[in-house]
């Protein structure tokens, strides 16, 4: 089919401003391709089904919007007590400076514009390929895009059980950055690694991640982003996961004008397990609030178990989004797939839109899905504040235990405290 | 304590007339309790005076230790030493009860100007209160009155009354749902709290309760009025004769 006159446009306006690294390089390849897919779909707009609730115009525009530097303050960073190694990327380009020396037991870590020079590299079966993958059935131009044109990340491959987590820690220094960075991860079998990232990345960004879990190999990430009120991001995480694999991502979301998270992950071999959860706290009175959790998981193998929990609370015309699928192609038997997306909408004017999917090809299968809108339990609260709780402080409570059920996803204790530690202290310094 | 003057109370949905002039007036040290059959405006009048939405105070006044307690949010009310024991307490999931009790006694401080209590403190302090209620550690961490029994929930309201230490206590039917030795031990926690500078208004449909808890007073509450009022013998005269000759004597 043919493209809309506007969406050409659209999508060259953009090109135009976009410059593809040319040379011989292994991924010279994967751009083409990715360039080619991006101008068959064309970049989103509103009409297209994928973004029919969230309107992708500032993150496909030529011109990027403006995003003011949030200032931290006082906040410690995150993850502080823990020891990880720190990787930054500052405005999407490393700051070696800033960062930690790249060496590290039971990894190998590369950037991505050093394994660009190389002449040959691991990551040539890695880069663009899972994302090639994850076009079908649904298109995701902007992380074609992101293949087509990113010349910044970091590219890691596990061969054992790395000793600490790896920080990917993102600063942004300059109000009309727009970033593109597109990470690599390759978890060899048995090996296991978690992968941290935090901080506000730039005005706009656009992140790309693969991750290729092989058999017996165990993937855990936890994300933190906020609280810079006037983000655009718009992030996928491509996956395709082995025989007896784990495969654990968490994302705590504060502020932002505009965050679509995606998260495609490919279930290739037996008795793997992976769960996909997030906990989103969305204010709009300070600017827009957007938040679109966009999941799609594909089971493709016997005795697998997946995992999907997202939770929203949304405030003063804040939107929220989910759109979950589980796919179990046939032959997937005893299938355990679980969705259940929630908000709680503390006034009127927040909305929350859900489109929950599944599409089952196998005859012997569990698969549950649930979404639920709801207001405050007004009887708690009073309840609360009749044993002299302030109002706000009852309001933060019931909110903190309706988010905690997304947190308790986080395997490990101090990430998980961490991060609940981290919405305490945001939700405190909103009451001021 | 708490005076309660010509007190007309209508439920703001129904635009229902429940309370139709309230006076009743509790004095420091003293219990005081109100009966009354089904629908006479005991509860809500708990309700009211605690802050509950959905009522709207029509005419009259409720006077705490000299403030007007009607115009305050609920918080400011418990604040100021209003405490109400719940007839259905209610189950709060995600929030743990040692949490809540703690956010509760720190809030009630600060909006006194008092310092707040220690960790260590607040601990020793709720360990020795939860003892005496026979309320275990697990009761104290799970969250507040979720998979309480209807015992539990019960004594669950008592710890909090003596942790936070209120000047006037109102207890909503805190005998419904209870077997005899639940309601003693509730009983026992209640009065292990009477002293000379607190007040009680214990509602109740049945004299049983006040077996436990001795009134120095009792008050007959029918069709949003108190209709009679005099000693414990009057609990007796309802136990033995239920409330119908009493309406009749007053209609």
């Amino acid at each position: 089919m043919a493209l809309a006159q506007a969406k050409i446009d659209l999508t060259e306006a953009r090109l135009s401003r976009l410059e593809m690294p040319t040379g011989s390089s292994w991924a010279a390849e994967a751009r083409q391709g990715a360039a080619a897919r991006l101008r068959a779909s064309g970049l989103p707009t509103r009409r297209d089904e994928y973004w029919k609730f969230t309107d992708p115009a500032t993150l496909t525009a030529a011109e990027p919007p403006q995003a003011a530097i949030f200032e931290a303050r006082d906040e410690a960073p995150l993850y502080d007590g823990i020891d990880r190694l720190k990787l930054v990327f500052v405005d999407g380009v490393f700051d070696a400076a800033a960062s930690d020396d790249l060496t590290l037991e039971g990894v190998e870590i590369d950037l991505l514009a050093d394994a660009l020079a190389k002449d040959i590299h691991w990551a040539k079966d890695l880069y663009g390929v899972l994302e090639t993958r994850g076009q079908d059935p649904v298109a995701r131009p902007l992380a074609a895009l992101n293949t087509a044109y990113a010349t910044n990340g970091i590219v890691l491959r596990a061969t054992g059980k790395v000793s600490k987590p790896i920080n990917l820690i993102y600063l942004h220094n300059d109000v009309a950055s727009d970033a593109i960075l597109h990470h690599l991860v390759k978890i060899e079998e048995g090996a296991e690694v978690t992968v941290l990232e935090s901080g506000p990345a730039a005005a706009r960004f656009n992140k790309c991640m693969e991750i290729e879990v092989a058999d017996g190999g165990t993937f855990h990430h936890v994300r933190a982003q906020g609280r810079d009120h006037e983000r655009r991001a718009v992030t996928h995480m491509f996956s395709r996961i082995g025989s007896g694999s784990t495969f654990k991502s968490f994302t705590l979301t504060a502020n932002g004008v505009l965050t679509r998270n995606e998260n495609i992950i490919e279930i290739v071999g037996d008795d793997a397990v992976a769960h996909v959860a997030g906990a989103a706290l969305g204010d709009g009175a300070r600017g827009a609030f957007h938040h679109d959790d966009t999941v799609f998981i594909t089971h493709d193998a016997e005795r697998c178990e997946s995992r999907q929990v997202f939770k929203k609370v949304l405030r003063n015309r804040a939107e929220g989004v989910f759109q979950g699928k589980i796919l179990v192609r046939q032959g997937a038997q005893k299938t355990d797939g679980y969705q259940i997306s929630q908000a709680l909408l503390l006034d009127e004017d927040s909305s929350f839109q859900a489109k929950p999917e599944l599409e089952i090809y196998a005859d012997d299968v569990i698969c549950s899905h649930g979404s639920t809108t709801g207001a405050i339990d007004e009887d708690g609260l009073f309840y609360l504040r009749s044993r002299g709780v302030p109002e706000d402080k009852a309001t933060d409570l019931l909110v903190l235990a309706f988010l905690a059920e997304a947190i308790e996803e986080i395997e490990d204790e101090r990430l998980r405290e961490d991060i609940l530690l981290r919405l305490q202290q945001w939700l405190e310094r909103r009451r001021g | 304590m708490l005076s309660i003057k010509n007190l007309h109370v209508k439920l703001e949905e129904e635009d229902k007339q429940i309370l139709k002039g309230v006076d009743l007036t509790v004095e420091a040290g003293k219990v005081h309790a109100i009966m009354g059959p089904n629908g006479s405006g005991k509860s809500t009048l708990s309700y009211v005076l605690s802050g509950r939405d959905g009522y709207e105070v029509t005419e009259g006044e409720a006077v705490l230790e000299g403030q007007d307690i009607l115009d305050m949010e609920p918080e400011e009310r418990a604040a100021a030493g209003l405490f109400l024991a719940f007839q259905y307490p209610v189950e709060i999931p995600g929030v743990g009860n040692m949490t809540f009790l703690r956010t509760a006694v720190n809030a009630q401080r600060k909006a006194r100007g008092e310092e707040e209590m220690s960790a260590a403190d607040f601990l020793k302090l709720i360990r020795e209160k939860a003892k005496a209620l026979k309320i275990d550690a697990d009761m104290l961490k799970r969250p507040v009155n979720v998979g309480f029994s209807g015992g539990e929930k019960k004594r669950n309201e008592i710890l909090q009354m003596a942790m936070l230490e209120p000047k006037m206590c109102i207890l909503d039917e805190t005998d419904s749902g209870l077997d005899v030795d639940a309601m003693k031990l509730v009983a026992e926690g209640v009065n292990a709290l009477r002293d000379a500078g607190r007040g009680f208004l214990v509602i109740t449909h049945y004299q049983r309760l006040l077996d436990h808890i001795k009134p120095d007073v009792v008050h007959i509450m029918a069709d949003g009025r108190i209709v009679k009022t005099g000693g414990p013998e009057l609990a007796l005269e309802v136990e033995e004769n239920g409330y119908g000759d009493i309406l009749a004597e007053v209609a």
